[in-house]
């Protein structure tokens, strides 16, 4: 009786993975008949990671591939510009997204490690500085301003410092983490390097920054485009000028690159041992470049221009010669 | 010896029953806010995501259009994930129990063990990632796998089994075990036939919270880089996967407003696949609670 028991726990055991790899294995036969019938499909795996912001852009891309190559087993990892530079430095993964250029530091070690890259720029996004919808007093901002606002200066900032006719509050900043792309091109462009006011809140997450400048009159933050445009009923935006008149972030500007110096190019790295190699990373890195422009528009980015998509392709031709 | 003070017990009365209805009252306060908290989070998960429950959302991949989105992947992932864990940190955990509490000498060194472990069940999970990164997937070269998330994830719950585990098995009473010494029994044969049949409703309570919590965590995960968006399913423990919490995670990060309702959608799948966990947990639980 007692060993029933035993045999009916195992049983149980069994049974929960017998359904995982019963699912498993009927995808399979599936694929598998595909790959009888047409003679130009391709196997192998293709290895990414990166930037959390460029994500959406690639699983979309990602997502048409799959249709057109059912076999290539396509994965794409969210651990951050930075992280996914560690594990492309490591060599264990293919292209590696990054919402800013690669860095020195990261460039010493991949040439360190032997690992040749070639980078591609995927679409645009411009950063919006967003105040809440009840702030009248904001509407336009010049960069020295912007900057004056959020450089730490060891006290607490009233909105009065800034501007004297705007009102003696007490500001409350909202930035994303500092892991980030948004926070390092913020930093680099706007910060130039000094550290950032202290009581700002940080979040990885965008959203939380939404509702934190949704919630609070006196607040200021900023993100990426896509989160402001979801958000348009919700956020003001605030025009940036950099000299040459107040210019609002638009699909327009940004594409322009009217809306400086916040717009900012997102990329991919990919490796070019991996494109001489491996057949079906170079055909899936075509194939980014083909579509990168409608999928990043779909999914909240602004398209580069044509000219763009045509250099990275000729990059890639010149990698698989 | 002094007799009992009627009067003064009848004047103590009133002040020792209001204590007593102050104490039930508190205590019923504590059990309902926390149900009041899980009934508005049940509340607002059931109202945005049940739109989204369908077959299509089980059948489909993740994607980029909020309605075509699907849990697939990441389901099966979470079950191959579980398929991993559950044995490999049962067995390891109780086997260690089994030893520190029947077979080691009570001296330093297994207090100072049994201090270790108790310790490493507070370790902060992304410290369990970086462990599996460099072990598992770069030293033993099992790569992005199941396999190697699997391992990691097991040494992450490990000290809550092994824990829990040894109370359950101090718990037994000496007598069953003297009993069945009595009856020429060897320690594996009390241990295997008396020991163990009466700990268990114990370690599988203890079991069933470490396995929760491994269904639940992304921390480790994502350290160890297992993928976000896959469009294929593994084939076995040595394929790349990806779970339910880290698609779920994503989803709640996307600016669109639907993505938050797919995100309720795959917070009610593993909500209802941890309570089939529990339920299957809890019934084996019962039949050998009848026992003693």
């Amino acid at each position: 009786m007692r060993r029933f028991k035993f045999m009916a726990m195992t049983a149980v055991m069994g049974g929960v993975i017998a359904v995982a790899a019963g699912c498993g294995s009927n995808d399979t036969s599936n694929s598998g008949k595909g790959n009888e019938t047409a003679s130009d499909k391709l196997k192998g795996e293709v290895i990414m990671d990166g930037s959390s912001t460029v994500f959406p852009i690639m699983e979309a891309v990602a997502e048409e591939y799959m249709a057109a190559q059912p076999d290539v087993k396509v994965s794409v990892g969210s651990s951050g510009t930075g992280g996914g530079f560690k594990k492309f430095i490591a060599g264990e993964t293919d292209l590696t997204n990054a919402s800013r250029p690669v860095k020195d530091e990261e460039s010493a070690l991949l040439d360190e490690k032997g690992v040749k890259y070639t980078e591609m720029k995927l679409a645009f996004d411009g950063i919006s500085i967003v105040v809440n919808k009840d702030n009248e007093f904001i509407d336009k901002m010049t960069v020295d301003e912007l900057r004056k606002l959020w450089v730490d200066n060891g006290s607490v900032k009233k909105w009065s410092d800034i501007r004297p006719e705007w009102p003696k509050e007490e500001i409350k900043f909202y930035s994303p983490g500092t892991d980030s792309g948004t926070y390092d091109y913020f930093n680099e462009v706007i910060l130039e390097e000094k550290p950032m006011v202290e009581n700002a809140t940080l979040s990885e997450d965008d959203n939380v920054l939404v509702q934190g400048v949704e919630g609070d009159k006196n607040a200021i933050g900023f993100f990426g485009f896509a989160y402001y445009a979801e958000n348009k009923d919700k956020l003001k935006v605030v025009s940036i000028d950099n000299g040459k008149g107040a210019v609002e972030p638009t699909h327009e500007t940004i594409k322009s690159g009217e809306y400086a110096p916040l717009s900012r190019p997102l990329y991919t790295y990919v490796s070019n041992k991996s494109v001489a190699e491996k057949e079906q990373v170079a055909d899936y890195t075509q194939f980014v470049i083909e579509n990168a422009g409608e999928l990043s528009e779909e999914v909240g980015y602004v398209s580069l221009p044509e000219e763009e998509y045509k250099k990275d392709l000729e990059k890639l031709n010149e990698l698989k010669k | 010896m002094k007799l009992i003070n009627k009067n003064h017990v009848v004047k103590k009365m009133p002040t020792r029953l209001a204590v007593n209805s102050i104490c039930k009252g508190l205590f019923f306060l504590a059990t309902l806010f926390g149900l009041l908290v899980l009934a508005i989070l049940f509340y607002r998960i059931f109202t945005q995501g049940i739109g989204h429950l369908n077959f299509d959302f089980f059948q489909n991949f993740a994607s980029r259009r909020p309605e075509e989105a699907g849990v697939k992947a990441a389901l099966i992932g979470s079950i191959w994930l579980m398929a991993v864990v559950t044995p490999v940190s049962l067995l390891l955990g109780v086997g260690t129990a089994i030893y520190l509490e029947e077979y080691a000498r009570k001296n330093w060194i297994t207090s100072f063990i049994k201090l270790n472990i108790s310790n490493l069940a507070g370790v902060p999970s992304i410290v369990f990632g970086l462990l599996g990164l460099t072990v598992f997937v770069r030293a033993l070269a099992l790569d992005r796998s199941v396999l190697a998330a699997g391992l990691t994830m097991s040494l992450l719950v490990l000290p809550v089994i092994i824990v829990a585990a040894q109370e359950a098995i101090r718990s037994v009473p000496r007598d069953l075990r003297e009993a069945s010494y009595g009856m020429g029994a060897t320690k594996w044969q009390t241990i295997l036939k008396v020991v163990l049949p009466a700990a268990i409703p114990g370690i599988l309570t203890g079991g069933i919270l470490a396995l929760s919590r491994a269904i639940g965590e992304t921390a480790p995960l994502v350290v160890v880089g297992i993928p976000l968006f896959i469009a294929f399913l593994p084939q076995s423990v040595m394929d790349t996967f990806t779970v339910l919490p880290m698609q779920i995670y994503n989803w709640t990060s996307r600016p669109q407003e639907e993505f938050q309702q797919v995100a309720a959608a795959g917070i009610i799948v593993l909500l209802a696949l941890l309570i089939l966990m529990n339920s299957i947990a809890v019934i084996i639980r019962n039949k050998f609670q009848k026992r003693y």
